[in-house]
């Protein structure tokens, strides 16, 4: 029998206690208890990127932090800042370049991305790929991936600039 | 691959993660930031029975300064010495080698001590602390108190060190560097963030480069200093330097990599950390 524990913390802005083996990591906890696709499973030994994921508010690979790592943490999934509408314009203009085909590393390039949306230094195309280098797609070529976040950031550098 | 089952105990302070220790012995295995730990048991490389979670103790944490050393606290994130003004004041050349420490998903959650008791050939850190004259303090069931290890007899093998398998890492401590001190890290890696194929860093007090200390990581089975390299390059400049490298590094080849590429990309670097600690590049 594997053993389980008593786990808190809060998931998508709720607070959630459940009991679950240890054993798990976060995104199978997230897949399989809570019942979130979202988060990924592809590598899992932390090369990837797709089961990326938002606690505590910063990024985290969800293959490699174990269920008990959890305990009172914060953690955001791509259903959690679909429902906030955070990154809206990012997944809009994800949408309009196509920077998707299979979606498998869509959730974890777009919660990497929303780190930097609205960093105030400057970021050329280069600096925006050192981001997301930890993140690997297999179809897009990553073009209209960087185009898309960086026409997010400029939308987002001139409305604050206008305002 | 999912991890093998296990039993995960939380420590509270030092003590407990040793008494803990002692009580599972082989069968348990301290977690940090789990970034290595972690993928070793989705891929069953590792299944232990218990682990140990480090993470919360709090004589692990936090970076100072006492008399006249930059202490860092095992369970420092990589993420937290972005910006640290302690750092940047006084051991600049871990500012230089943090871009190239993982992503910024991974730097978010390892630990620095956990990438020093790892010792992963091709890591940032062991060589960081080779060229800056780091010294490691242990502890253990067995010592007496804490044990002072020098880097140079630290680090002894792949992913081998001076620790035993039931000692814990407390901090390293670095002398702090005088202003002025030059520094270089630079890594070459197929994918940015990914483990080096070859890397340096190197810290000289001055442009002469008369004392340049120059740690190469990735060439060995663990981080290395050559002092004919050193010694040519003081005397007679990096020509030399690179002739006595080629002849003194004996790379082990990887899946991707020849020995022999690896000695030449360990020259290139070598040539470039030259140029940066004179300030030309
Ligand atoms: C995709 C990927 C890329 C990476 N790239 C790099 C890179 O470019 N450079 C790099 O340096 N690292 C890289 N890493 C590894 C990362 O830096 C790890 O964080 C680090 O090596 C280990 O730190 P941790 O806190 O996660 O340790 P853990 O995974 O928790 O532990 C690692 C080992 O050290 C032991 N340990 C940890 N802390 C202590 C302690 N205080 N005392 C005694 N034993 C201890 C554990 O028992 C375990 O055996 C990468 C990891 C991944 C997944
Ligand atoms: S599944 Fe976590 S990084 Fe690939
Ligand atoms: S869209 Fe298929 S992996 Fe990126």
């Amino acid at each position: 029998m594997d053993e389980e524990i008593e786990l808190a913390f809060t998931l998508n802005g709720k607070a959630v206690r459940r009991r679950v083996p240890v054993r798990l990591h976060a995104v199978d906890l997230l897949r399989e208890v809570f019942g979130l696709s979202g988060p990924r499973v592809a590598c899992e030994h932390g090369i990837c990127g797709a089961c990326t994921l938002r606690v505590d508010g910063q990024l985290a690979r969800g293959c490699l932090l174990l269920a008990p790592q959890l305990e009172g943490t914060d953690v955001w999934t791509i259903e959690g800042l679909t429902a906030t509408g955070e990154i809206a314009d990012l997944q809009n203009e994800f949408h309009a370049r196509n920077a998707m085909q299979c979606g498998w590393c869509t959730a974890g390039m777009l919660i990497t991305a929303a780190e930097i949306l609205d960093a105030p230094a400057p970021m050329d195309r280069q600096a925006i790929r050192e981001h997301l280098s930890g993140n690997y797609c297999r179809c897009t070529g990553y073009q209209a991936i960087v185009d898309a976040v960086e026409a997010t950031r400029q939308a987002r550098a001139a409305g604050r600039s206008a305002a | 691959m999912k991890a093998a089952g296990f039993r995960f105990l939380r420590a509270r302070c030092v003590a407990e993660a040793l008494a803990l220790k002692a009580e599972h012995g082989e069968d348990a295995r301290f977690i940090a930031g789990g970034q290595s730990l972690v993928p070793a048991l989705n891929l069953r490389l590792l299944e232990p029975r218990a682990l140990i979670d480090i993470a919360g103790l709090p004589e692990l944490t936090g970076i100072r300064v006492e008399r006249g050393r930059l202490v860092i606290g095992a369970l420092t994130r990589h993420a937290a010495l972005t910006g640290d003004p302690l750092v940047a004041a006084h051991a600049p050349l871990l500012l230089e080698a943090l871009p190239y420490v993982a992503h910024a998903a991974i730097r978010n959650r390892g630990t620095f001590g956990g990438s020093i008791a790892l010792a992963d050939p091709a890591a940032e850190w062991p060589a960081c602390c080779l060229a800056l004259d780091a010294t490691m303090v242990l502890t253990g069931p067995h010592a007496e108190g804490e044990r002072r290890v020098p880097a140079t007899e630290f680090f002894r093998g792949l992913y081998a060190t001076a620790l035993g398998p039931d000692d814990l890492l407390l901090r390293v401590e670095i002398p702090c560097q005088p202003a002025g001190t030059r520094n270089a890290a630079l890594e070459l890696a197929r994918r940015h963030g990914d483990f080096a194929i070859v890397g340096v860093a190197a810290t000289a007090s001055d442009r002469e480069l008369k004392d340049a200390r120059i740690a190469f990581f990735g060439v060995a089975d663990r981080p290395m200093r050559f002092a004919e390299v050193e010694r040519a390059l003081a005397v007679e400049g990096v020509s030399a330097a690179a002739e006595a490298l080629a002849r003194q590094v004996d790379p082990p080849a990887d899946l991707y990599h020849s020995a022999a590429t690896k000695r030449h990309l360990a020259g290139v670097l070598l040539r470039r950390a030259v140029d940066r600690l004179r300030g030309a590049a």
